[in-house]
């Protein structure tokens, strides 16, 4: 059963990693690129923390998951604010 | 299936080398170079060597890119970003470097096989006052190399600061950081140093039985220190701040006397006898913790720099 | 194919590429990331070879922890020294080799 749910969530988290890494390289600019990114790999990564989470030996390995996630979603906003800022800059320079 | 996933790992970790080498642009390699590391650290994972995996992770991948990221900034302050045209290629620097990687996979394979790994360890780990093996090796059995590395980073240091220009010495280190009052980074500072703070800890904690220890909980501290600077949440010390000056220090001196106090005790200089060995280790590990995250994040930061005052 | 031996082969390739960017780059920032390329090359080649025989060796690894720390610390003061250079003379590269390019 758990095994199951391991395979099910890390698949489904997968094919999120797929679509944002698709959309990372077929998207035209930094904005497009940044939303493909940040949308889909944080669920990525969320579905993948949730199926691992299944395989944990004890409720403090699930809350360490959970913690990893948290921090991955902090970094990921922050970074791709930034990023964005510095883009919309650079354009409106030119 | 294991080699298979150990195959594409190393088949991802060496084209993102090529691409650091051989791509355009000075960016684009540090991009790359960062990716490098965090791969690196999977494979780590891969042979077995988790603390080794935490300190590539941290200094390798983490504060290292940060240190390059950084230089490229200074580079373009000083308008000479300027790209120089790569050179011609390198056909027969190429066909040596392929050399020296066959003459090293000929090494591999010429290897005698080992005896079974750390016999001799195993049978000295119980005396060593610590569970961890590799915290054992660093802090006991082979003090030496650690004490002088822990010294070799002071000198680095000392280096790094002989190259500040005379006129910016009594300036705070490195650049000032602009940033946006209420931003994401100052909102990201703020949210950040309080679990950072409490991961570096537990980190160096933890050392003495599990993987982690001073260095990958120190470089934790720094790397939270430097996400505080970045955010303009604190102010960079000054070159002659003695209260980091010492901090800076406490870690060799700690380490100085724990080895004094083994040679008192009868047992000879750097040799930790087993009574005090744990209490020794553990004390050693704080104070080379602080060390480490002052040092490193000084490292990291840089000389004083014009800028500061206007 | 055992594991460490692939691990090692991979420290070899990693060790001949950062030889080579060490000598074909000019921006001299470069070069001292493809020095860390053949630092981190050798430590995986000697955390393979401890690899061996099942569990891993914790010799080799607290070597690499001190390598990877003394590693950083060399290129800081090369990044320092690479900075203070362009500062002085305006160009991130080797005055000979400007005027080869």
């Amino acid at each position: 059963m758990g095994d199951l749910a391991t395979y099910a969530f890390t698949g489904i988290g997968l094919v999120f990693f797929a679509a944002g890494s698709a959309g990372l390289l077929r998207f035209p600019d930094v904005f497009s690129r940044l939303h493909a990114l940040t949308k889909a790999d944080n669920l990525g990564l969320g579905f993948i923390a949730l199926g691992t989470s299944f395989q944990a030996g004890s409720w403090r390995d699930v809350a360490l998951l959970a913690l990893i996630w948290g921090l991955m979603l902090l970094a990921a906003a922050t970074v791709s604010q930034l990023i964005a800022r510095d883009a919309l800059r650079e354009r409106d320079g030119e | 299936m294991t080699l298979a996933l150990d195959a594409t790992l190393c088949g991802l970790i060496v084209a993102v080398a090529l691409a650091t080498v051989l791509g355009r642009g000075v960016f684009r390699a540090i991009v790359f170079f960062i990716v490098y590391g965090l791969l690196l650290s999977v494979a780590w994972v891969r042979l077995g060597a988790v603390d080794v995996a935490l300190a590539e992770a941290a200094i390798g991948a983490g504060l290292t890119g940060v240190l390059f990221l950084a230089a490229v900034g200074k580079l373009a302050r000083t308008g000479a970003e300027a790209e120089p045209a790569p050179g011609r290629p390198h056909l027969p620097a190429a066909l040596a470097c392929a050399g020296l990687t066959g003459a090293l996979a000929w090494a591999w394979f010429a290897l005698p096989e080992p005896e079974r790994p750390g016999s001799d360890l195993a049978a000295a780990l119980p005396r060593a006052g610590v569970e961890n093996p590799v915290t054992a090796v660093l802090l006991n059995f082979r003090a030496w190399d650690t004490l002088l590395e822990s010294i070799v980073l002071l000198a680095a240091l000392v280096g790094l600061w002989l190259l500040a220009r005379d006129e910016d010495w009594h300036d705070r280190l490195g650049l000032p950081q602009h940033v946006r009052p209420g931003g994401v980074m100052e909102s990201f500072g703020r949210l950040l140093p309080p679990v950072g703070v409490l991961v570096g800890i537990y980190l160096v904690y933890i050392g003495a039985d599990r993987p982690g220890g001073a260095f990958q909980g120190g470089t934790v501290l720094a790397a939270v220190g430097l996400v505080a600077a970045l955010a303009g949440l604190i102010r960079t010390p000054r070159v002659t701040g003695h209260l980091w000056r010492a901090a800076m220090v406490v870690g060799p001196l700690v380490f100085l006397a724990a080895g004094v106090a083994g040679a008192a005790l009868g047992a000879g200089f750097l040799t930790l006898p087993e009574p005090i060995a744990g209490g020794a280790i553990f004390a050693i590990e704080i104070a080379l913790a602080s060390s480490i995250a002052v040092t490193l994040a000084f490292l990291v930061i840089g000389p004083p720099e014009r800028g500061h005052r206007r | 194919m055992t594991g460490p031996t692939l691990y090692a082969l991979t420290g070899a390739a990693l060790v001949g590429i950062g030889v080579f960017g060490l000598i074909s780059a000019r921006h001299l920032l470069r070069r001292v990331v493809a020095f860390n390329l053949i630092g981190s090359g050798l430590f995986v080649f000697l955390g393979a070879a401890g690899a061996r025989g099942g569990a891993a060796d914790p010799l080799p690894q607290a070597l690499i922890i001190t390598g990877i720390v003394v590693a950083l610390s060399a290129s800081a003061l090369a990044v320092g020294l690479v900075v203070a250079h362009a500062r002085a003379s305006g160009r991130p590269a080797l005055p000979e080799e400007d005027e080869e390019a």
